[in-house]
């Protein structure tokens, strides 16, 4: 038997029609069409499918579809402010080559946005705890952790 | 995903009930981040969930200094790691909070889910064992309260009976005198189980050591106190030579086998390691 869970997907009230034992993760790419949030193991360990309900970054994978009613959530699609404009993270991501094979991206996305509104000036560190919960198999990380520190910079910039 | 139902529990009482009525197969349902990957893999059949995340009065958490500290099941392992009080006063737990999968899990999974999944490598046991936390469990006829280094009787297995829920944990006060320690010893620093977990909690007064208590994790059935090396650091001043041999009995306490992550004889080395390595960081907090 569906269920119908009423919640809001990137700033726009949505409703979706769900069996009880669908993922959220599988009810957005499956139910809603927003496939950027992609499904790597499905078991909450690669951060592939990370979004953000009510603000806080969690695996898609490892939460119940019907458990979203009432929430607010936020995917890779909704980073971009406009159709034509990028997020300064999308941005770096592309000029710092921290985008290989780009499975793993939306979820770093995702969880870097957490990141740098927590905390506007990441150390290394900061953000290897950070990411701690996201695997890239392409990069060695490097050009992620620059394109982090470049966005942050940006977006400093940008407030200043 | 294999199929099942689920079912939002109003209350305990209702809860409880559902547990009751649905039979054999029917799980509480709680930050999930367990229960939907053994659903997922097939390591457990799953024929019911129980959401308790709708239940009032199991989000709380409190703190005072003739009660100690005091969280409902509902709480999130992330939500205590980012507690002020907890960093300050309650380091052992900070740090096995912070060691448990990763953000994205620690926002979900809840500490009282993984104390009752008990596993014998479970992060969150050792420090609330070595701290003598006990946990509140409701049943439809009567609460009780039982001291954590009591529920378990084997790995995955707890006192709890059918239709019993835990509601919540207390950890006795952080007295002034203490000092804390958890380290976890695994093959890499995140999103890693423990290949060894060893927490020490203990009080100094006048240079000696009055109380001090070592639970060791995934080295037994369940997380083990080490109460003959306890025995031999009450009352001492903890010096490297005490708490070498002290180390030493911990090795000969502790019960652990060889799988996938370690073999037993490794893992015994290291509760020796690291039991000396713990007492030393808890004396830290007097430094």
């Amino acid at each position: 038997m569906k269920r119908i869970v009423e919640l809001t997907i990137n700033g726009e009230a949505r409703d979706m029609a769900v069996e009880a034992c669908c993922s959220l993760l599988d009810a957005l790419r499956d139910d809603v069409g927003l496939t950027g949030t992609k499904k790597g193991c499905d078991v909450g360990d690669c951060g592939a499918c990370t979004v953000l309900v009510d603000g806080e970054p969690v695996n898609a994978c490892l939460m119940l579809a019907v458990e979203a009613e009432g929430r607010s959530i936020e995917t890779v699609e909704g980073l971009q402010p406009s159709v034509d404009t990028l997020h300064p993270l999308q941005d770096a991501f592309m000029q710092h080559g921290a985008s290989q094979c780009g499975f793993c991206t939306p979820g770093i996305l995702m969880m870097a946005k957490k990141l740098l509104a927590d905390n506007p000036r990441p150390t290394d560190e900061d953000i290897r705890f950070g990411l701690s919960g996201n695997i890239c198999r392409c990069t060695g990380y490097t050009k992620i952790f620059d394109a982090i520190k470049s966005a942050a910079r940006e977006m400093e910039a940008a407030r200043s | 995903m294999r199929r099942f139902e689920y079912h939002r529990a109003e209350t305990l009482e209702h809860a409880s009930r559902l547990l009751a009525e649905l039979g054999e197969d029917t799980f509480l349902f709680n930050g999930g981040t367990d229960l939907l990957v053994e659903i997922r893999e097939r390591l457990r059949r799953v024929r019911h969930v129980v959401d308790i995340k709708q239940i009032p009065g199991l989000s709380d958490i409190t703190y005072d200094e003739t009660r100690g500290l005091t969280f409902g099941a509902l709480v999130t392992v992330g939500r205590l790691e980012r507690l002020a009080l907890v960093r300050q006063r309650y380091p052992n737990l900070r740090a096995a909070f912070a060691s448990l999968g990763s953000i994205q899990v620690r926002n979900r999974a809840t500490v009282v889910g993984n104390v009752c999944r008990a596993s014998p490598s479970a992060d969150t046991i050792p420090p609330l064992i070595a701290d003598g936390a006990f946990v509140h469990i409701y049943s439809r006829t009567n609460m009780r309260v039982v001291p954590l280094a009591e529920f378990f009787t084997g790995p995955g297995k707890s006192v709890l009976a059918k239709g019993e829920i835990v509601t919540g944990i207390t950890v006795p006060p952080a007295l002034d005198n203490s000092g804390k320690a958890y380290l976890k010893h695994g093959r890499r620093k995140a999103m890693e189980l423990s290949t060894v977990g060893v927490a020490v909690s203990l009080t100094m007064e006048d240079g000696l050591c009055n109380d001090i208590r070592i639970a060791l994790g995934a080295v037994g059935a369940t997380v083990l106190r080490a109460p003959e090396a306890e025995a031999m650091l009450r009352g001492t001043a903890l010096d490297a030579a005490t708490i070498k041999n002290a180390a030493n009995k911990a090795m000969e306490e502790c019960t652990p086998i060889s799988n996938v992550r370690a073999s037993a004889d490794y893992r015994r080395d290291m509760v020796g390691v690291l039991t000396g390595r713990a007492i030393k960081q808890a004396l830290e907090a007097f430094a």
